[in-house]
């Protein structure tokens, strides 16, 4: 099983650098895990989208629509990859800690 | 896109010279960006699948059961004597080569192993050592080849390039349906524990809670609710989208990323906005929540456990018929496999339309309608109000999906709801639509990120086709009728053809449709402001 490193914590992920266990998740985690997106600091606008997806997952077991994260967060569709670069449901999810959604997607 | 991905200059160099070693002697590289990644040992045990461990395909020792070589040459013989095509597709083909150059794998990548002639010759070779006399006794000569792990690696790695689209198949004199060849080596791979991440772990998802995204019962609530939202705001109109409703007429069924995904979203809107239109009586499930079908992908096995659920789903909500979306390798199950899978559906009526009259005899064994004949049948009997000028932003092209085109022969509805929604409607060149239509290269799972390359390679004939609309005509949409499609071809169009956007049938019937008591309309459905106003109205 793969393991990500930084700052001598050691996170076991899976193959694309998610977080293998979704419990596991706190602010540190998204922090720590910020390089692997290309992001050099999380900025207001990072933290409200990855706490809306944070709290969706808990309430729902999944990540909210992409639609939906716009919506409620009032980040266009082109702002969310200038803040998560792979996107709200690759960057963003990884950051909250997410798995990776998996389908027609 | 991954940083590592090579740049469309250098990925555009393709070699097309043959390999100096004889085809037997050259071995796969497991290069990263051209191979999905290992099934996660969880959901093979979920599913109750053979040898669930940790292991990726780079890995030298596979880890593959001990007896391996016996498990594989059994299922061999199984699947021979149960299906006659397998046996008929291992003995009659003649190796005249029209096929080598029709598969977009090949044409992407040259590695003369994604012509399906010798993609195909992987396992023949083995049929032919271990299943037929001349094979037996003669052996190389005979064209025939010890099975060993390294023809296992060889397998996982051509028969997971190949996206089971079918389009070798229509310039087979013979009638070789390629693809159920690989769907066969996918099955004997997977007796033995060799299967992917994106394959698995969808249908896992699928069998747990109904849909391959793993969205439960109350998170599909939420999404449609935010839609019925979202489309009052947008319409000013309030419509209903019952789910589980019992004694509804029609059962309607999406792909899952119909409500989660973007461009995909912008087509679930379009089909509320539909139904609410005409009045239909229908209800979604959130038991059946889910048209594809990744256990195709699979084994046949798979692909029945999840077809089933369509069908049990439809049962207990005691619907007259079954309504489906635009999805792709549903229309593949449920036309060509699911009558002997889990048919017959003689519980549910032959599906009719409530508002034409029409009746669906195409349907009488599946009992399910594809969104477009219903829609395009609407249209033809002037039961839509359409306004075309609302799509003039868009110049529009069409992407036949593989599966609905070559598995439902699915060719005229979708262009003829497009020529009535859109003014401006091009086609791409004749050779790569219709029942020639390329691959987006990402199909029948291959559409992780961690397999990039292959899907770029494997895509290059399409985007080349979009690119030759965009240039000449302006197009700026690519319409298509597949989830998968929707996924994927944003990725692949971005890399080829910038400037061309995905979106969905009933995205643009959606914009076009004009309703009862709708507000006047500023944007289109992704809320992108409409070019100009036209009072011009198409009944």
């Amino acid at each position: 099983m793969p393991s990500y490193e930084c700052e001598g914590r050691t996170y076991d992920v899976d193959e694309d650098g998610f977080l293998q266990d979704p419990g596991l998740w706190n602010e540190d985690v998204a922090k720590d895990f910020r390089g692997t997106e290309g992001i050099t600091e999380l900025t207001p606008d990072h933290w409200k989208v990855i706490h809306y997806i944070r709290d969706y997952y808990l309430q729902f077991g999944i990540a909210p629509m992409v639609r939906k994260v716009c919506k409620q967060t009032g980040f266009s569709l082109k702002e969310i990859y200038q803040l998560f670069p792979s996107g709200p449901a690759k960057g963003a999810c990884k950051l909250a800690g997410l798995p990776k959604p998996t389908g027609c997607v | 896109m991954p940083e590592a991905t090579p740049k469309p200059e250098e990925l555009v160099q393709i070699n097309y010279d043959p390999h100096e070693k004889d085809w037997r002697k050259t071995r796969p590289e497991f290069r990263k960006g051209t191979f999905c990644h290992a099934a996660l040992p969880k959901d093979v045990k979920y599913l109750g699948l053979p040898n669930p461990r940790d292991w990726q395909p780079p890995d030298v020792d596979w880890k593959l059961p001990p007896n391996w070589k016996e498990i594989i040459l059994q299922g061999m013989k199984e699947r021979l004597e149960k299906f006659r095509s397998f046996r008929l597709f291992m003995d009659i083909c003649v190796r005249c080569g029209a096929c080598a150059d029709k598969c977009q794998f090949f044409l992407g990548s040259g590695d003369p192993k994604n012509m399906p002639v010798l993609r195909a010759e992987l396992i023949r070779s083995v049929y032919r050592r271990y299943f037929t006399t001349t094979g037996k006794l003669f052996r190389g000569l005979a064209g025939a080849r010890d099975l060993t792990e390294d023809v296992i690696k060889e397998w996982f790695y051509y028969f997971y390039q190949c996206s089971e689209c079918r389009r070798c198949s229509v310039f087979c004199p013979f009638g070789i349906d390629t693809a159920e060849i690989t769907m066969m080596v996918r099955e004997l791979l997977n007796l033995v524990g060799v299967n992917t991440n994106w394959v698995i772990g969808p249908v896992a998802n699928c069998y747990r809670v109904g849909n391959h995204l793993g969205i439960q019962p109350h998170g599909f609530k939420d999404s449609i609710d935010f839609a019925v939202d979202d489309l009052e705001e947008i319409t000013g109109v309030r419509v209903e989208a019952p789910i589980n409703r019992k004694g509804a007429e029609v059962l309607f069924i999406v792909p899952s990323a119909d409500y989660f995904a973007t461009p995909h979203y912008y087509t679930l809107l379009g089909y509320l906005m539909l139904f609410h239109e005409i009045g239909l009586d229908y209800t979604f499930s959130a038991y059946a929540a889910e048209g594809g079908n990744f256990g195709l992908f699979s084994s046949h096995e798979l692909a029945k456990r999840l077809n089933a659920k369509m069908y049990a789903e439809a049962k207990r909500l005691k619907v007259k018929w079954i309504l489906g979306g635009e999805c792709g390798h549903m229309w593949r199950v449920v036309n060509q496999y699911m009558d002997t899978m889990n048919g017959p559906a003689d519980f549910l009526e032959v599906p009719v339309s409530p508002f034409t009259g029409t009746r669906f005899e195409n349907t009488r064994s599946t009992k399910m309608v594809h969104i477009c004949e219903f829609t395009s049948d609407l249209i033809y009997h002037n039961k839509l109000r359409l306004n075309p000028s609302r799509n003039d932003h868009w110049k529009v092209t069409f992407h036949d999906s593989c599966n609905p085109a070559r598995g439902m022969g699915l060719l005229e509805e979708p262009r003829y709801i497009l020529r009535k929604v859109c003014n401006h409607f091009h086609e791409m060149p004749e050779n790569t639509i219709r029942e020639q239509t390329f691959c987006c290269g990402s199909g029948a799972g291959l559409g992780s990120d961690e397999n990039i390359e292959a899907r770029l390679r494997g895509g290059l004939p399409r985007a080349n086709a979009v690119k030759y609309v965009r240039d000449k005509h302006g197009v700026n949409l690519l319409t298509c009728i597949c989830a998968i499609d929707k996924a994927t071809l944003p990725t692949l169009l971005e890399y080829w053809t910038p400037g061309v956007d995905v979106g969905g049938i009933h995205e643009l019937l959606g914009n076009a449709l004009i309703m009862k008591g709708e507000k006047e309309r500023t944007t289109d459905l992704r809320g992108q402001p409409l070019q100009q106003k036209s009072e011009a109205v198409h009944a």
